[in-house]
């Protein structure tokens, strides 16, 4: 091959250039953030509203021109997108780690040949496509199933994301067990384990990091999600009161009003507020899984091995 | 005795589980599947099929993997070394940490908000018109984080021994990762790349404000400059998830949307079946030659 | 080993020629926008419009029959809504903007100001219910009774003579210029009851709302129920939504669409909205559910 000197100059080349690629993503995240910050800040700055009133206050109404003087508080929003997101990662969450599973421990050839490839066709649907059929299928078989004049809701919304986040989930997670090396498998048969033995106290803490970055981009694609849940959600400015609530989450707001409102206007300055409160809460998440998943045995390093073997141990003990 | 019956009923119950839910979800998705392509061929006529201006499927489709293309060649270089860098680069500390704190918020930005923030930066800044660059290049943000962190995984993912091994060896750094690692885990990068791709695909929110939703093109103009050449990367172009919305919001021509909806399923179909049998390749490959 | 350089030559390829993909693609990106081909038959060019969803349909059909006449003139509609296609406009980045609303109510006055308006057709709104409502004998709403409907006061429709069913009132958003124009002229500007009506983004996905919904009012422009049988309108003191009755008067609820131009339009944007303002094309464009502007008897409310 070339020279030594060649070979460290092209390693240097190389560094710097992926170098710049990791820092390109801080600084695209930064200069998004920047833009909502700038976009958003409007509420407070120019239309004097207070946080307060904008993350407590249920009372929705701002005016559409330059003036300003209505409400805009987000709280209906704010419980909406809670509450559909939560049912969707409550719903899909069991059922893509069950097919996760599946599709690597238990049956990795029918997986590897049929299921992934489905699951992958699942991840390109667009997705009004689910909100249409959501809106000509789910919403009357709710209708129906419990006899209510409404079957647009909470519980459609939150099956709609569930089915258009089972996809992310299922693959990134398969993907996440698969890495998990074989040796350790091979270890906890070898003690006598079974295979449920195994993938429940060896496999899954083992790739819990890869699991909970799935759910994560899960819940990221349900948040970011619009025109799926605005077709299914019945959007009604008021909190919900139970499953079968119609109500509205803050993308279906942005989405309904972005393209109409007036350039500059309280409304529109209200939605880009939205926007950036999007933002803060999904920084929030991230927050909170990363908190919560530092709990859990890390699949790197010594000190992780050393837990799974003590775990390894202690499923051979208790047969 | 007992406990050891227990588990291997504990272990056989669980079986069953998996498999009740395996077969559930395979049954629905292929029926979610079977239901819109059924439907949408079952109300097509064989105009929709032409490269019309006006209520066929074709330049929609062409418009939909041209500009899938054009932001894969943006985003997997830039998201498979951000990947590496995150691998094989960095240290631990703030600023790993807060580039996978970025990755995370990028992926979870609404789509809308990513298309108006393309619609600003540009079409108002840069100068661009509506059009597939810039589409491409807002679509291109929404699919980074998904290369970048499968990139990351699937190196991560791979025995130690690869790499030290190859380091061992005399190699510097990155050419253990260009000649050992990647080659080894191309079929999980592969994978992120199509759900990238898929991603891109069906993304209507962030193309309304970029590419625009109206389409032009004569197919016997190849001068690359002029704005209705297909391959003219700065034209307008409606892609078939934009027209899948466009339809169904204004209540028009529905038997067209539905085709084009079964049109874009069978589309993300052929695309993923043919990047597995690729990346199985790619694996056998591999595997031979370390035999 | 020679494998290796293989993969780095393609990898080299690929960055070399996307690179050069960008750079060829830029120096491309002047347009050929306008041209003094005095000549009608070889008048060539392109339009980029942009905004309210409601206008396009009728748009790109104007499109097609322009280009059967003219066609080296390339023209491209997008939706987007009408507060980013005033938007647009007014930046630059369109020919023409598509609104529902005069400018000056989603601009500030200078920006609008520097718009030129082009009333180029009138929409009608027409309340709408689902079949079962007319079935039960409602047909016909005084326009208080709609009010009280509208602002919650009515919530079933046996209080209007209908059978004992649960009004659901399906409306759009607020920003909407369809529920601007609805508010103002059948509502005489009183407040729908936000907190109870389901609001849906576009007219589309409201009709098939109140076609699947029991006991569902709401309403759409007239050019969404050209083709549609699955939901009855309903009359306003007696009175149609027909383009007959707008055009004499009658009907109260109607609004001109706008297409707006930044200043004086060049010759060829200008020779499109002549056309679509022509009344060879009227014709085509009351087959679509859009009213001729010249035809209206009464010019404002």
């Amino acid at each position: 091959m070339n020279s030594k000197k060649g070979m460290f100059a092209k390693e240097y080349l190389w560094r710097t250039i992926v170098t710049i690629c990791g820092l390109f993503v801080i600084v695209i995240t930064l200069v998004i953030g920047a833009f909502l910050v700038y976009k958003g800040s409007g509420t407070f700055l120019k239309f004097n509203h207070t946080i307060g009133e904008f993350l407590f206050s249920a009372d929705w109404a701002p005016v559409d021109n330059m003036e300003g003087g209505g409400s805009v508080g987000t709280l209906i929003f704010i419980v909406g997108s809670l509450s559909t997101c939560g049912l969707g990662l409550l719903i899909a969450t069991p059922f893509a780690l069950g097919s996760a599973i599946f599709m690597t421990e238990i049956s990795p050839k029918f997986g590897e040949k049929f299921y992934r490839p489905v699951i992958q066709i699942f991840a390109g649907i667009p997705s009004v496509v689910y909100g249409w059929v959501g809106l000509t299928v789910l919403v009357p078989a709710i209708r129906n199933i419990f006899d209510r004049q409404v079957g647009h809701s909470i519980l459609a919304a939150g099956l709609v994301l569930a089915i258009m986040i089972f996809p992310t989930i299922t693959s990134v997670s398969a993907d996440a067990i698969r890495s998990v090396p074989r040796e350790y498998r091979m270890g906890a048969y070898g003690m006598g384990s079974t295979r449920w033995q195994t993938i429940y106290k060896i496999v899954l803490p083992a790739s819990a990091s890869g699991i909970f970055s799935a759910i994560i981009l899960g819940l990221a694609r349900a948040f970011g999600e619009a025109l799926a849940v605005a077709m299914v959600i019945g959007q009604t400015t008021a909190l919900p009161t139970s499953i079968f609530s119609t109500t509205k989450s803050l993308t279906t707001e942005i989405t309904a009003q972005m393209g109409n409102a007036m350039e500059g206007g309280e409304t529109k300055t209200a939605l880009w507020t939205l926007a950036l409160l999007l933002f803060l809460i999904s920084l929030l998440f991230i927050f909170l899984i990363h908190f919560l998943s530092r709990k859990k045995p890390e699949t790197s390093g010594r000190a992780a091995k050393k837990s799974i073997r003590a775990k390894m141990e202690a499923a051979n003990e208790q047969n | 005795m007992n406990r050891i019956n227990r588990a291997k009923r504990a272990d056989r119950v669980m079986t069953i589980i998996f498999y009740c839910i395996a077969v559930f979800f395979f049954v629905l998705l292929a029926s979610f599947a079977g239901y819109v392509i059924i439907k949408g061929f079952a109300g097509a006529k064989l105009s929709m099929f032409k490269f019309a201006r006006r209520g066929s499927i074709g330049n929609q489709l062409f418009n939909t993997i041209y500009l899938v293309f054009l932001s894969l060649l943006i985003t997997v270089p830039i998201g498979a070394f951000a990947g590496i860098y995150l691998a094989k680069y960095s240290k631990e500390g703030i600023v790993t940490k807060f580039i996978r704190m970025c990755i995370e918020t990028l992926s979870s930005l609404p789509s809308i908000v990513v298309g108006l923030f393309g619609y600003l930066v540009f079409l108002v800044i840069m100068g661009l018109d509506k059009s597939l660059m810039a589409g491409a290049l807002s679509v291109s943000i929404l699919t980074l984080p998904l290369i970048t962190t499968t990139t990351e995984d699937a190196i991560r993912g791979l025995p130690p021994g690869y790499f030290e091994a190859s380091m061992g060896l005399g190699s510097t750094r990155w050419q253990a990762i260009f000649h050992v690692l990647l080659p080894a885990c191309l079929p999980r990068i592969m994978t992120g790349i199509i759900l990238a791709a898929g991603r891109g695909f069906g993304e209507a929110a962030v193309l309304l404000y970029t590419t625009g939703s109206g389409t032009n093109i004569r197919w016997s103009n190849w001068d690359l400059s002029s704005p209705t050449c297909p391959l003219n990367p700065f034209r307008s172009a409606e892609t078939l998830s934009l027209q899948i919305w466009d339809l169904q919001v204004n209540g028009q021509n529905q038997d067209l949307a539905n085709l084009a909806s079964a049109v874009l399923l069978i589309l993300v179909l052929a695309f993923s079946i043919g990047a597995n049998v690729l990346s199985n390749r790619i694996n056998k490959k591999n595997s031979g030659e370390k035999a | 080993m020679k494998k290796q350089f293989g993969k780095k030559t393609i990898a080299v390829t690929m960055s070399v020629m996307c690179m050069v993909g960008l750079l060829t693609g830029c120096g491309n990106n002047a347009s050929s926008t306008g041209s003094d081909g005095s000549d009608d038959a070889n008048l060539t060019g392109s339009i980029t419009a942009a905004g309210s969803s409601a206008l396009k349909p009728l748009v790109d059909d104007a499109v097609d029959a322009f280009n059967e006449k003219y066609p080296d003139v390339n023209i491209t509609v997008d939706a987007g809504g009408s507060g980013e296609g005033l938007k647009q406009v007014s930046e630059g980045t369109v020919d023409i903007g598509n609104s529902d609303v005069e400018a000056s109510e989603k601009l500030d006055a200078a920006k609008a100001a520097e718009l030129v308006d082009h009333r180029v057709c009138v929409v009608t709104m027409a309340p709408i219910v689902n079949k079962d409502v007319t079935e039960s004998g409602v047909t016909n709403l005084t326009k208080q009774q709609l009010i009280d409907i509208f602002t919650g006061k009515i919530t079933n429709w046996k209080e209007v003579g209908g059978a004992d069913e649960n009004i659901v009132l399906i409306t759009r958003p607020e920003s909407s210029g369809t529920r601007a124009t609805f508010k103002k002229y059948a509502l005489d500007g009183a407040d729908e009851a936000s907190n109870k009506s389901m609001e849906t983004d576009d007219s589309g996905v409201l009709l098939q709302n109140v076609k699947s919904t029991k006991g569902a009012i709401g309403y759409v422009a007239l050019s969404y129920l050209v083709d549609e049988t699955g939901v009855d309108t309903i009359s306003i003191d007696g009175v149609e939504p027909t383009l007959e009755n707008t055009y004499s008067g009658k009907y109260p609820v109607w609004t001109y669409e706008h297409m707006y131009t930044k200043g004086t339009p060049d010759e060829v944007t200008q020779e499109f909205l002549d056309y679509i303002m022509s009344d060879e094309y009227g014709e085509k464009m009351e087959t679509l559910g859009y009213g001729v502007s010249s035809k209206m008897q009464v010019k404002e409310h």
